[in-house]
């Protein structure tokens, strides 16, 4: 199949169209979520959906997408409503309440399952692939809805972006403002059950969690904006699901939730080390950087203090001195100090040979040394 | 003579389903106590990649090295969650949330490319096979005794003891970190030993009720049993009848309606949840409200007899201490005047004499208890 052929195929087409929407979706969203720390509300809510897919089946007794996706936002909306009535009304923490709704409606959703498949209804079919998503089994009529509910969700987002800047970075200031925090703080939360609901086909709700997180996380080490970190999640959250639906549709038999859930974490790690600024691996650069030079001043006053303390600018000091000063080799910081032109090794007078290649400080190190101690303040020292 | 026990189906289920309860009960309580209920979450997922990995290399699935691998892996998504933490780019719910679906995800995929190699299917990750325990048998001293009762019988001692003889360190850890680790007690060794062996229960009670199921019986039983005392010792006494209840009715609940036995077995610890959430004795919804209303009853009493109190032996005294002036001077209805007036009389706080309403003793003291307190 050239590339060409590729595109034209229904299959991949649909899968391309609805995985992008996905990532569309879960980004902008999971940006929201993640920023007000309830990065695994996504997880209780996927997971809670399973029942509502499942009596969504059972009312309109066929895989009427509509009908299952509609079952599986109420569930999760019911178990959004119960984790909240758990954590206020009793002292359960919210990680209590997080564990207790995802965990027993997910088996709800089992029993529901298992039920179905007892029932011998031959369109049950396919019920399963909501476990781990099938972007496959995507049909053209699946899309119209999925992207629907991204638009809407879209929409809001976008005429409440304000508020919902605000509620996410300062509730208290929003509150003060006389924001209805409340009820935006419910809509965010019910905007993430949507976007798990679109999830559901593509990953399925075992993973959905990871797709709410992920591409927010990714966007945030590249970005300080709440703008620029939105863009970008979902940015990213398209292109690794784009990528992972196609690895998907195109391998016979892998899970796409897997795929897609890979792929997208692979820009995580990816943004983790590399990102400018906050990323890990320019972190350990810069952190080496400030410690040999730290070593590199460090020894320089050493050495000018040492002159000081004999009254004698020429003071020689041996290598083993130094080192036995600091505790380490200061053999790289001293070969810094002598190509800066700081230093310079004792030529030994022919009586005195034990003192060659001692270290004397040079009239530009006292005045560099000098600059650096008055940069630290004398006084500190 | 044992021979009929082993051969009860129902029994071995039940049984097994009870030392999951239990087992996890164990472990939980300390997990819901400390916080961290939502590592039993990422760890029940993330034991898949080390069951598939220990099961490609070794071709047995059961065993104490197979446990002990693949609980590995549970105890590798709490070190990667913390190393992320650590990194202060990723806020702990995220880096759970982060660590877990990969391991998975890469578990997930190695059963779908090993499929034909593999012992367990994607189904049986999330659902497990709790209804078919007894198929899979060893025989001990001629009997044939379910591998995974075997496993989880273990598990339970195992957890049964550590907590048993760490009961003191734990508590204290648990309670108080700051206090334990002053005190030299490690605490963060013994916690890195609880989610070990959290992770081992998860792979032993993976082939019964799966990797999301799993969550249930670690959580719920303690966090129900958490509603309904105060007191250590007692919440595992509860979290494990729970467990065993949860078990029991939840098997017979699945055979009658023919559905998963092991959801079954979850749905009901989430139904015995919600009584303790509703009925508990103390922090119960409506012990709450019961409170509550007791509370307000007794304001209501306290009011009226402070206002009695005022007026007493004053010449307003036939105009202000009728039911009917209340309505005026206490902002209440008729009705709720009426009713405050009457349960003070039940209670002997007040007198009526034709329309004039009068303290009696007991009723004075509770005015002068409120408005002269020093004296009390």
């Amino acid at each position: 199949m050239t590339i060409l052929d590729w595109l034209q195929d229904y299959t991949i087409q649909n899968v391309v169209i609805g995985a992008a929407l996905l990532g569309l979706i879960s980004g902008v969203l999971g940006s929201f979520a993640v920023l007000r720390k309830q990065s695994l509300l996504g997880d209780t809510l996927s997971h809670a959906a399973l029942p509502g897919v499942c009596i969504g089946f059972l009312i309109a007794g066929t895989r009427n997408i509509g009908s299952i996706l509609f079952g599986a936002l109420v569930s999760g909306a019911l178990a959004a409503l119960l984790m909240l009535a758990l954590t206020r009304n009793s002292r359960l923490k919210t990680d209590a309440g997080l564990g207790i709704t995802l965990s027993t409606f997910f088996a709800l959703g089992v029993v529901l399952l298992t039920y179905i498949q007892g029932t011998n209804n031959a369109a049950q079919g396919g019920l399963d692939s909501f476990l781990f998503g099938q972007a496959a089994a995507t049909l053209r009529s699946d899309l119209w809805i999925m992207g629907g509910i991204t638009v809407a969700a879209l929409g809001l987002v976008s005429l409440l972006w304000k508020e919902f800047k605000l509620v996410s970075f300062d509730p208290s200031y929003a509150a003060s403002l006389g924001l209805p925090v409340v009820w935006l703080e419910v809509l965010l939360t019910v905007m993430i059950a949507l976007a798990v609901v679109v999830g559901l086909q593509m990953v399925g709700v075992v993973l959905m969690a990871a797709m709410i997180i992920a591409p927010a996380v990714a966007a945030r080490q590249w970005s300080h904006r709440l703008e620029g970190m939105v863009l970008l999640a979902a940015a990213i959250g398209v292109g690794g699901g784009v990528f992972g639906a196609l690895l998907s549709a195109l391998s016979r038999g892998l899970a796409t939730g897997p795929l897609i859930i890979l792929s997208v974490s692979s820009v995580v790690i990816v943004s983790l080390l590399f990102a400018p600024r906050r990323g890990f691996v320019w972190e350990i650069v810069r952190l080496r950087r400030s410690r040999r030079r730290l070593r590199y001043q460090q020894v320089l006053t050493t050495l000018y203090q040492l002159a000081a303390a004999h009254a004698d600018s020429r003071y020689r000091s041996g290598q083993g001195m130094i080192d036995t000063y600091h505790g380490t080799s200061t053999q790289r910081a001293l070969r810094k100090l002598h190509r800066r032109g700081y230093v310079v090794r004792h030529a030994a007078p022919p009586e005195e040979p034990n003192t060659a290649g001692q270290w004397v400080l040079t009239p530009a190190g006292i005045h560099e040394a000098e600059r650096i101690l008055d940069s630290l303040g004398r006084e500190a020292l | 003579m044992l021979a009929p026990l082993f051969d009860n189906i129902p029994l071995m289920i039940m049984l097994v389903g009870m030392l999951v309860g239990i087992a996890s009960t164990l472990v939980g309580t300390f997990l819901v106590l400390r916080g961290s209920s939502m590592l039993s979450d990422a760890i029940g997922h993330s034991i898949v990649f080390g069951i598939v990995i220990v099961w490609l290399l070794t071709h047995q699935q059961s065993g104490p090295v197979q446990i002990v691998g693949a609980a590995l892996t549970g105890l590798l998504t709490v070190f990667l969650t913390e190393l992320l933490v650590n990194t202060q780019r990723v806020k702990k719910d995220a880096a759970i949330g982060l660590v877990f679906p990969v391991l998975f995800s890469i578990g997930v995929l190695l059963l779908n490319l090993y499929a034909r190699d593999v012992h367990i299917d994607t189904h049986t990750v999330l659902l497990g096979e709790i209804g078919f325990v007894w198929l899979d048998t060893v025989s001990i001293g001629g009997y044939p005794v379910p591998q995974s009762l075997l496993s989880m019988g273990a598990m339970t001692l195992l957890n049964g003891l550590f907590v048993l003889v760490f009961f003191k360190e734990l508590k204290l850890a648990t309670f108080d970190a700051p206090l334990a680790k002053a005190l030299g007690f490690a605490p963060g060794v013994l916690f890195y030993a609880l989610l070990m062996l959290t992770s081992g229960t998860a792979v032993a009670a993976f082939d019964a009720v799966g990797a999301v199921l799993f969550v249930a019986f670690v959580i719920v039983p303690p966090s129900a049993a958490y509603l309904l005392t105060n007191r250590l010792w007692l919440m595992f006494v509860y979290g494990m009848v729970i467990s065993v209840l949860s078990s029991v009715s939840g098997y017979y609940l699945a055979v009658a309606w023919d559905v998963s036995i092991g959801g079954m077995m979850a749905v009901m610890t989430g139904v015995f949840l919600l009584l303790a959430f509703l009925a508990g004795p103390h922090y119960g919804l409506l012990a709450q409200l019961a409170r509550r209303r007791g509370q307000r009853r007794l304001n209501e009493n306290r009011t009226l007899a402070v206002h009695l109190y005022n007026h007493e032996g004053e010449p307003e005294q036939a105009v202000e201490n009728v039911t009917r002036a209340l309505r005026e001077h206490l902002h209440w209805d008729a009705a709720k005047a009426r009713r405050v007036v009457q349960r003070s009389r039940e209670q002997g706080h007040v007198l009526q004499e034709g329309e004039l309403l009068h303290l009696t003793p007991a009723g004075r003291a509770i005015a002068r208890e409120i408005l002269e307190p020093a004296k009390f």
